[in-house]
This record gives C-alpha cells, sequence and structure tokens, in this order.
C-alpha cells in the first residue's frame, strides 16, 4: 500500500465559483462529504468535522428542493458513494466475508475504505492495499490477522490473474538450446506465487460454492446497502504451510499448489536469476541426487511451458 | 441529421449495452445487433478475458465506447495514465466517437465512482470544455458528452442545466449523447420541465441517445437502469427524436438484467416512437407548406 498524505477536509465550499480553484474548493468539499463514513442507522453524519450542523452545512452550498432538503440530497450522494464500494468490496473479498463474519468484515470494510479511499479509475483495484492494511490494522481482524492477510493476499491474486498483463510465452527452441547458466527467463506477470500459513486455496473453493457475483455497468445508482449472505459457521480455514501459483490458462483463473523447489525455483527466476542459478536456489539444502532434481526441474518445466508461465524476461 | 461530424458520419441504429450476463448467448448465438456499446473502464485491462471477449465482439459487432470515469468536469488535470490506456483502447476497438458523462466525480487523485453533478457556472463551464478538447486532440475520436440524472443542485449555479450542456459544447465544440430518462429523472427530481430542455440544446450537436428506465422512491426518483423504458420517457424520445432528427440510440440496462432478447425486444421498440416522429415530423412540414400555399 502506497503511503498517502491525508486528504485535505475544507471547511466549508466557496459561495462563489468564478474560477477553476473555486470549482477544485467545491469538489474537494463535496467529495470530503460523500467520504465520510453513514451513522449506524445509514444515515448521513449530522455534524461536520468542525461540529456545524450537517443540516445548515448542506444548506451552505446547495439548493433544497420541493420534496427533500439540501441534508436529504447530499445524503443521497454520501449513500450511494458507500453503497457502491461496499458492495465492490464485498464481491471481491468472498473469502475474507466467510471468515470475518458479516459484523467484523463490515466493520473491516468501512475503516479501510476510510482511510484507504480509491485511487484508481477502476474498483478493480479497490483491495490492491488490503493486506498490508490489514498487517498495519490487527486489531480489525485479532485473533485472525495472519488468516485474514493470507486470504486477502489470494483473493487479490487471482484479480491479478483475471486480467493482468501477459508476455509472449518463451520457445522451446529457445528453452532447447539456451545455456542454463544464461539463461534468464521471466514469469507472466499474470502468476502471483503465494507461500501462506493457510490452506486458502481449498477454503476459498468451498466458500465460492456460496456465493458470487457480478458487477454492474453504466448506471450512476446503487438501490441500497447488500448485508445479507452467508458469513461464519461456514468452511474451516485450516493452518497450514501452503505454496501457491495463482495463474489463468485459457482466461480461466485457476491455482497450483507447489512443492518447495518449485515455489524457490519460480521466486529466483521472477527476481532476475539465471536458470543454472535458479536451481540452486531452488534445491539449496537439499540432499536429493543431482539426477533426481534434474529430472524434477524438467518435469516442471515441461508444464509450466504448457501452462504458458514461462516468458522472456524483461 | 444523425450522422454528423460528433459522430463521425455514422449512421447507426438501435444499439444495446454489452454487457456479462450477455457475452455466452451473443458469442454462440451472434444475433442480429446494430451495435454495442462497451463501457470503457470495463476493457481498460493489460490481458486476460475481457480483452478476449471484446476481441471476439470485434470480430461481429460495431462498438462504440461509452466511459464512466474521464471525470471532465473534474478540476483536475487528466491522469495521463489513464488517457494512455483508453486511447490503446479506441485503436483496438476502432470506435467512431467516444461518449463520456457531463460530471465530476475525481479530485486530488482519489476517485468517487460516482457521476456527480456540475455546478452549473460559466468558469466551470470553460474548465470543462477545455478537458473535453483536449481529451479529444489526445484520443483522435470526437467526443460526446451525456447529461447525468442528478439529486441535487449547488447555489453557486448561475444558469439551467441544458444552459450549460449547450455553453460546455459550444466552447468545447463537441457532441452530445443525449439521455432522455436522464433528463425525465432530473425534471422530477428538480421541478423543470423535460421538454424545456430538450427543446433548448443545439440539435445539431446530438449524435447518440440513451434510454433507460428508472425507479421512483417516495420523494426522488432513482437513475437505476434495472426496469423496462416508462412511457413518459419513450414520449420525450420521440420529442427528442422529432427535433434532433432519428439518432444512434442505446439502452441501458444495468442491473436485474433479464435475458438478452427481453433487452433487445426493449431496444427495439425505439423504431415504433421514430416511426411516430417521422410522421409527427412529417404532418408538421405538411401543415406549414399548406399554410405557404
Amino acid at each position: 500500500m502506497r503511503a498517502r498524505s491525508p486528504l485535505p477536509v475544507p471547511v466549508r465550499a466557496p459561495s462563489a465559483l468564478r474560477t477553476t480553484s473555486d470549482l477544485l474548493g467545491l469538489q474537494r468539499f463535496m467529495a470530503a462529504a460523500l467520504r465520510r463514513r453513514l451513522t449506524a442507522g445509514e444515515r448521513m453524519q449530522p455534524r461536520w468535522t468542525d461540529g456545524r450542523a450537517m443540516t445548515k452545512v448542506a444548506g451552505e452550498f446547495m439548493k433544497p428542493g420541493d420534496r427533500l432538503s439540501a441534508f436529504e440530497r447530499l445524503e443521497i450522494y454520501n449513500k450511494q458513494y458507500w453503497y457502491r464500494l461496499l458492495e465492490s468490496f464485498r464481491e471481491d473479498c468472498p473469502g475474507l466475508y466467510a471468515l470475518l463474519g458479516p459484523k467484523r468484515f463490515w466493520r473491516l470494510a468501512e475503516a479501510y475504505l476510510e482511510e484507504c479511499p480509491p485511487h484508481s479509475f477502476t474498483l478493480r483495484d479497490l483491495c490492491e492495499g488490503l493486506p498490508a492494511y490489514l498487517r498495519a490494522n490487527p486489531g480489525l481482524t485479532a485473533p485472525m490477522t495472519g488468516a485474514a492477510v493470507d486470504v486477502a493476499r489470494f483473493e487479490w491474486a487471482q484479480i491479478v490473474a483475471f486480467d493482468g498483463p501477459s508476455r509472449p510465452p518463451v520457445s522451446e527452441a529457445r528453452l532447447a538450446k539456451a545455456s542454463p547458466g544464461r539463461l534468464v527467463l521471466g514469469v507472466q506477470p499474470y502468476l502471483t506465487l503465494l507461500e501462506l500459513d493457510h490452506a486458502v486455496d481449498d477454503y476459498v473453493i468451498a466458500v465460492k460454492q456460496h456465493d458470487g457475483g457480478l458487477r454492474g455497468g453504466a448506471s450512476n445508482a446503487v438501490g441500497r446497502r447488500r448485508r445479507k449472505g452467508a458469513g461464519g459457521g461456514g468452511p474451516v480455514l485450516k493452518r497450514e504451510r501452503v505454496r501457491l501459483a495463482v495463474h489463468r490458462v485459457d482466461n480461466q483463473v485457476y491455482f497450483k499448489r507447489l512443492d518447495v523447489p518449485e515455489y524457490r525455483l519460480l521466486r529466483a527466476l521472477r527476481a532476475g536469476r539465471t536458470l543454472a542459478r535458479a536451481c540452486e536456489i531452488a534445491f539449496r539444502g537439499s540432499r536429493e541426487a543431482i539426477e533426481e532434481r534434474a529430472r524434477r526441474v524438467g518435469e516442471a518445466f515441461a508444464l509450466w511451458r504448457r501452462l504458458g508461465w514461462l516468458c522472456r524476461a524483461t | 441529421m444523425p450522422a454528423n461530424r460528433f459522430n463521425a458520419f455514422h449512421d447507426y441504429g438501435i444499439g444495446l449495452g454489452l454487457r456479462v450476463p450477455h457475452y455466452g448467448h451473443i458469442l454462440s448465438e451472434k444475433p442480429t445487433v446494430d451495435w454495442f456499446e462497451i463501457i470503457s473502464e470495463n476493457f481498460m485491462a493489460d490481458g486476460g478475458r475481457p480483452l478476449e471477449v471484446l476481441d471476439q465482439i470485434l470480430e461481429q459487432y460495431r462498438v462504440v465506447q461509452h466511459g464512466v470515469s474521464l471525470y471532465l468536469g473534474s478540476a483536475d488535470r487528466f491522469d495521463r495514465g489513464h488517457l494512455r490506456r483508453l486511447k490503446n483502447l479506441v485503436k483496438r476497438t476502432g470506435t467512431p466517437w467516444l461518449t463520456d458523462h457531463l460530471c465530476w466525480g475525481s479530485v486530488d487523485g482519489t476517485y468517487t465512482h460516482d457521476l456527480l453533478p456540475m455546478p452549473y457556472t460559466f468558469a466551470a463551464a470553460k474548465r470543462t470544455a477545455e478537458k473535453i478538447r483536449y481529451a479529444a486532440d489526445f484520443l483522435g475520436v470526437p467526443i460526446c458528452v451525456e447529461n447525468v440524472s442528478s439529486y441535487t443542485e449547488y447555489h453557486v449555479s448561475e444558469m439551467t442545466e441544458w444552459e450549460f450542456l449547450s455553453e460546455v459544447v459550444e466552447l468545447a465544440d463537441c457532441g452530445i449523447l443525449l439521455d432522455v430518462n436522464n433528463i425525465y429523472v432530473s425534471s422530477k427530481n428538480h421541478g423543470f420541465d423535460p421538454y424545456d430542455y430538450v427543446n433548448h440544446i443545439p440539435h445539431h450537436r446530438v449524435a447518440q441517445m440513451h434510454i433507460a428506465g428508472h425507479t421512483k422512491f417516495e420523494k426522488y426518483i432513482l437513475d437505476t437502469h434495472d426496469h423496462p423504458v416508462l412511457d413518459p420517457v419513450w414520449k420525450l424520445y420521440t420529442h427528442a427524436t422529432r427535433l434532433c432528427g432519428v439518432t444512434a440510440t442505446l439502452l441501458e440496462w444495468d442491473d436485474r438484467i433479464p435475458s438478452f432478447e427481453e433487452v433487445h425486444d426493449e431496444a427495439l421498440k425505439a423504431n415504433q416512437y421514430i416511426a411516430e416522429a417521422r410522421q409527427v415530423g412529417a404532418a408538421k412540414k405538411a401543415a406549414r407548406a399548406v399554410r405557404r400555399a
């Protein structure tokens, strides 16, 4: 998660709009109003940051209508902002939802989105900073912080695998003729390598059998907060050291368990090591015979090449 | 009039929004559809399934790009990375024109992911027009701006929404994507006559229209895109068509999406209102001719 300075919260909106700077001032003010959390009753907060009544603050820059006050009009946008982001967060984190249960999940979602408002034009990126946020704020998920981080990392990896960039796969001829001491290979950018303390892959498969959803299109309306659904009491996340490659084949997302040498080998290749050096790293401390190592690497490479994981290094 | 420089002189008919639940049907059945509108942001990806689907669609259909996050009315400068991605998509789709909303939604590098209404002032119009011109030059395609539905107005506004729209498109020399449903929704929320709106915009700049359904609440109407088009919206569409000419028209249906056939049938209803607009237009023309004689 990139460190960002706190967003400015203006005290009041400009009373006239004659310059681009005035426009910026108005937009900063309204954006700050929309980003403020809703109350427990899903209403706009009754007081502004300086303690003034929100009815007065809204009335200073918004016109009332014949059926809605300025407060109620601004509140429509405040609700839309939160409903949209929370719905997207929920869609992207089905495993985390199941792990934490509804109450803790929504508390986490609101805290995260308040501190980390979207910095991307696409909601696809909403949860990019979530693993780092969870580590930095363990109180929101204790005593399951480690599990929550593992699940969040896995769910973000699936988003990357879905539509992340790819590079042309390396050819068999290039693999065959290059010297291992000089050959540097890349690993597809859409593939994420994860070393986790929990069997998140099994867990998320079980969770997804109960859940799913689709993102909306161009309408700027979100009807209401969608808080129902399974949570708690579902599949159990087992503690187990697992190494995973989250990837895609024919544009479908998959995840595959890796053994220790495979994981180390791919990590070393991604870090720019030569094939020979990557193999050394992969089998560091191993007592396997050289022939056995060679056989395993050969089999792994054959599979990875078929899956399109290996590409030219940048 | 419908084929004009703002839609690069393309005479498109009735189109549909390309939506995920219909991918399978469209790719397997290849139904006859005049054109599809895509949400640009859904395909500004680096790879994977979205671009695979898009390429398959492009093999069969004409596509027009519609954006939701250019935020032409935001005071901030454009994110150049965003524009570059959009340009790459423009090259891929060959969209003849590109549309986005006359709204703002980002500030200081943060995004609200909403289509927020503009303050209707001359300063805001000038800034917005500058950005539209910049984007059109950068992207190399005509840009048409869409009026959004809104639920609030600002004290600082100096003109009506339709005057603001007219001011912006004249300053930017760009086209209009006239969303008839949005006009209707806003007219109910703000208490103006939607026909005043349609009567007082520069009709020669209208390059595309949107129609959609909405939801009525106790105190306001929400632009939900989850229903068939309602009668008052069809009537307003007929009126707009009479004034602007038969224009490329797109049905938006984004939530609680029914089958492809149901959405397509709803869109094709536009043809009967186009015929009605033509009849009214012809009758008025004949009456004028009689009066002149």
